[in-house]
């Protein structure tokens, strides 16, 4: 055998900063494994969920490719259940275990958890979180809870869909329970995270700190946790009773015992619309961030941004039954849900018109976190504008359950939050790890991303217009060829997120110690009160407040006298 | 994909973005459509458009140039949100008519019951009785379908006629047509239903009055076999033939399968778990269809639905002599 080096084995995290001559910082503290895994530092529980939640989006990123390999197979006349390269049974598992993986265990904590818990304390001046203690459980709670969830869908064969709709879901001979207490757990770990970060905003901000001086990464933060603690219990109470339906026959879903199918689909979506701003809110948050910062602007109207989060966060909870316009649900309450539902839009917009009007007369650099903020505006803006089509009934009723509705929620989620993810990532890179990516393979990449997901996800808005439905092994001849293009999208998106992951380990292992502890020379408060890696307590004396969070250095008042 | 494939449909009918109308009473959906289309153009080329604009004539051209501050014009921004406020409305209001219109059967519609189950569609028509897996329905007529399901949630889907409504168990939901185009339109199934949901896709046949009539006659199975009635029920309103095969390669699908089957000894087990070694007979197979989950064959998952209540004793036995007669 080959000889080794037979000493301590060195974690990742402990690379980051192995060359710094800094000083003591957060990565370097402490060393060894358990002092990680038990760190009660909000940061370290940051990269912990980060490396977590990336492994999941791997698994379930190899999930989303099997299930394209198998759509890009000619149709075969006459084809059974066995027909293709896998079973029906077991394309219905790998879509459940997808989107569940996808959905509970990566939009989800995506940014909150790991950027959130990096920069909320750091952002607003803060030694660490309110509960530094409750932080940690619920990252372990999260763990328990995706392993739970992982396992039984691996090896319970779920296939039911991430939806779990009854009367499927209690009459399905695969291992519901387990799987449904598994995203029970999860739940927990969400409720606790949304109740920690609502009292570190509350009570941590540092002196001088008014609301809004509050960059809006943390305005989003906070409307997010506060959907999380309202609507997580829900999900909790509904999932609990699907479990009690299936293990005591109680009757609540099942009409045949007196109970009502729907009923379901009111408690699952009550939850589930509120989540799809969990899960972007925080996107808009990261956004309002990148785009100043890269274009030396003060965001354009700070309170609209704002305030539109909040009235998101509200409105979002009355808008459930846009998801059930075809379900048999009294045709009034369909009206007032699409009603609502428009009322939600325009907040929507009002961002991204901000947005936009930022970059006008700023100083545009085209570093990686903003190449990522533009594909995320313009994959973002097809995201929403399909929702528009989705929320007008009657068209609705062509596209319900169809591969739009599919297109739709990929554009958004993954269009918008996991770019914003990645672009966010990017941008806080020096400040997280210390070191200097690669700004060519970082540009390549979003190019390559962009590119990919177009053509992965485009051909889908016309499959679904044209009247192929979702979760569909096989399916008629006429939506062969947009499957193809759909698929072969799915091979150059895999390669693009390649490239992210090997810029992010190159950085790691080769890149250059970055110098400045703050390159971007932005304003917020971890970029201009820590060292160039924050020290295990944040702060050496406790930072305060002076301005606002986009008052850059090159901004002169407006010539033209009347301004604002 | 099913048993029942029909015509070839190589060749797209519709638009770019949609497929032919066949029912365009139904609602103005297309109409409501290629508006919220155009719009989306619009402004989807007019935002990118000022993001690609700023983005190269603000391009950084040095390190610390001076950039403008401007905090927000009250102006701009209420008009950027009343705008599309006002569409949205207009959008909203457009729809709900449509919806009104989707929801209100016109006077005299022909009725037909849709029973959805794992995974096949059954019509029965409620003037004649005629039971058929297909829908034929007369041109030029509004037609009423009162649906519901025998076991899980389904989704009724016409693409070609723009309707899609769920089917559930217990309870009535109602969809109508009025198909203005001879031909044939796939009926697909949108709500996921487990193994074959995406295999129960079934066909709306729209015929000629004369043809219509007939084709009524024909589906009442009168002057059939036992055996041909058994046939019949087996590929159609049973929908056995979705998880059963009955050729002599013996395929393995969903269950087991039939051919050949009857009278030889089979390795069953207990739903409480004991097994057993029987004789593939007439009561055994009854057994199967009213209580199905009883006695399972060994290898097999105890998912076939009961058919109890929905076949009667006449049916019963030509399911048997059919099963019976599958030998060579
Ligand atoms: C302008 C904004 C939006 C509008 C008007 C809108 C509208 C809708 C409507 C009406 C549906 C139901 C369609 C159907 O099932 O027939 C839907 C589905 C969905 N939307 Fe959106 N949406 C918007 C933004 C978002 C955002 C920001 C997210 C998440 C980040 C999101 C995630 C989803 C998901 C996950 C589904 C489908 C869930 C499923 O059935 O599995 N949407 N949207
Ligand atoms: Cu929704």
């Amino acid at each position: 055998m080959e000889k080794r080096d037979m000493g301590k084995p060195v974690l990742f995290a402990d690379m980051l900063s192995s060359h710094h001559d800094t000083g003591s910082n957060y990565l370097n503290a402490k060393k060894g494994f358990l002092s990680w895994l038990f760190t009660v530092d909000h940061k370290r529980i940051g990269i912990m969920y980060f490396v977590a939640i990336s492994v999941f989006f791997l698994v379930g990123g190899f999930f989303a490719l099997l299930l394209r390999a198998e759509l890009m197979q000619e149709r075969i006349v006459n084809a059974t259940a066995n027909s293709y390269m896998i079973s029906a049974d077991h394309f219905n598992e790998a879509f459940t275990f997808h989107g569940s993986i996808m959905v509970f265990l990566v939009i989800i904590p995506s940014i909150p958890a790991t950027l959130g818990n990096f920069l909320l304390p750091l952002m607003i001046g803060a030694k660490d979180v309110a509960f530094p203690k409750l932080n940690l459980m619920s990252f372990h709670i999260y763990i328990v809870g995706a392993i739970f969830l992982v396992y039984t869908i691996a090896f319970g064969g779920l296939d039911t869909g991430w939806t779990f709709y009854t009367p499927y879901s209690t009459e399905t001979s695969t291992s519901v329970v387990a799987a449904v207490f598994g995203a029970f757990i999860l739940g927990f770990s969400s409720i606790l995270t949304g109740l920690n970060f609502i009292v570190t905003v509350h009570k941590m901000r540092a002196p001088g700190m008014t609301w809004v001086r509050m960059p809006l990464f943390v305005w989003a933060i906070y409307a997010t946790s506060v959907i999380q603690v309202l609507a997580t219990p829900v999900l909790a109470v509904t999932l609990v009773l699907v479990a009690m339906e299936r293990l005591l026959g109680i009757g609540i879903f099942d009409s045949n015992l007196g109970g009502d199918p729907v009923l379901f689909q009111n408690f699952f979506w009550f939850y589930s619309h509120p989540a799809v701003y969990i899960m972007i809110l925080p996107a808009f948050g990261v956004m309002s961030e990148l785009i100043t910062t890269h274009s030396r602007k003060s965001i354009f109207g700070y309170k609209a941004v704002a305030i539109s989060s909040i009235g998101i966060a509200v409105i979002g909870f009355f808008v459930w039954g846009h998801h059930m316009f075809t379900s048999g649900q009294s045709a009034l309450a369909t009206v007032f849900f699409s009603f609502l539902t428009y009322a939600v839009a325009v907040p929507t917009a009002i961002k991204v018109f901000s947005w936009v009007a930022t970059l006008y007369k700023g100083s545009i650099s085209f570093t990686t976190p903003m190449c990522y903020a533009f594909v995320f505006l313009f994959l973002f803006l097809i995201g929403g504008i399909t929702g528009i089509f989705l929320g007008a009934i009657s068209t609705d009723v062509h596209l319900h359950n169809t591969y739009f509705v599919v297109a739709h929620f990929h554009y958004v989620m993954m269009g918008g939050t996991l770019i914003a993810w990645i672009g966010a990532i990017y941008h806080w890179w020096p400040k997280i790890t210390g070191k200097k990516y690669s700004e060519t393979w970082g540009r390549i990449s979003s190019v390559v991303v962009f590119l990919g997901f177009n053509l992965t996800f485009f051909p889908q808005f016309i499959m679904g217009t044209r009247g192929m439905p979702r979760r569909y092994y096989d399916y008629l001849p006429e939506y062969y060829n947009f499957h193809v293009l759909s698929t072969i999208g799915s091979w150059v998106l895999a390669i693009g997120l390649f490239i992210v992951l090997f810029n992010w380990l190159h950085s790691i292992f080769f890149g250059k110690n970055e110098s400045s502890s703050n390159p971007w020379k932005a304003k917020t408060i971890e970029w201009t009160d820590t060292a160039v890696v924050p020290i295990e307590h944040n702060f050496e004396k406790q930072p305060i407040s002076t301005h606002g969070p986009y008052e850059f250095d090159e901004l002169v008042k407006p010539v033209k006298t009347g301004g604002h | 994909m099913s048993e029942t494939v029909g015509p070839d449909s190589a060749a797209w009918q519709g638009s770019f973005w949609l497929p032919q109308n066949a029912s365009p009473m139904t609602s103005g959906q297309d109409a409501l459509f290629y508006f919220i289309y155009s719009l989306s153009v619009f402004f989807f080329v007019l935002v990118v458009g000022f993001m690609v604009f700023f983005a190269w004539k603000y391009r950084k051209r040095k390190e610390g140039e001076s950039t403008v501050d401007i905090h927000g014009n009250t102006k701009l921004e209420i008009i950027w949100s009343v705008i599309p406020g006002v569409l949205f409305i207009v959008i909203f209001i457009w729809g709900f008519f449509d919806w009104i219109k989707l929801n209100v059967v016109p006077q005299g519609a022909l009725e037909v019951r849709v029973v959805g189950r794992k995974w096949d569609w059954l019509f029965i028509d409620q003037k004649t009785g005629a039971e058929t897996s297909d829908l034929i329905v007369p041109i030029n007529v509004p037609v009423r379908l009162t649906m519901s399901s025998a076991d899980v949630i389904h989704g009724f889907y016409i693409p070609d006629f723009r309707i899609n409504r769920d089917v559930l168990p217990n309870q009535y939901t109602v969809v109508w047509f009025k198909a203005e185009k001879a031909g044939s339109y796939p009926i697909l199934c949108t709500q996921y239903c487990g193994t074959k949901h995406s295999q129960m896709v079934r066909y709306v046949k729209v015929l000629p009055k004369e043809d219509y009539d007939k084709a009524m006659i024909a589906a009442q199975g009168a002057g059939l076999t036992p055996v041909e009635l058994g046939k019949k029920l087996f590929a159609g309103k049973g929908a056995c033939a979705s998880c059963h095969s009955v050729t002599p390669d013996k395929v393995r699908l969903v269950g087991p399968p039939l051919f050949g089957t009857y009278g030889e000894m089979q390795n069953v087990v207990h739903s409480g778990g004991k097994k057993e070694t029987i004789k593939f007979d007439d009561n055994y197979i009854r057994e199967s269809i009213v209580d199905p989950n009883i006695r399972v064959v060994v290898g097999y998952p105890p998912v076939m639905p009961s058919y109890q209540g929905q076949l009667n004793d006449k049916e019963l036995n030509a399911l048997i002599e059919y099963i019976k007669s599958l030998k060579k």
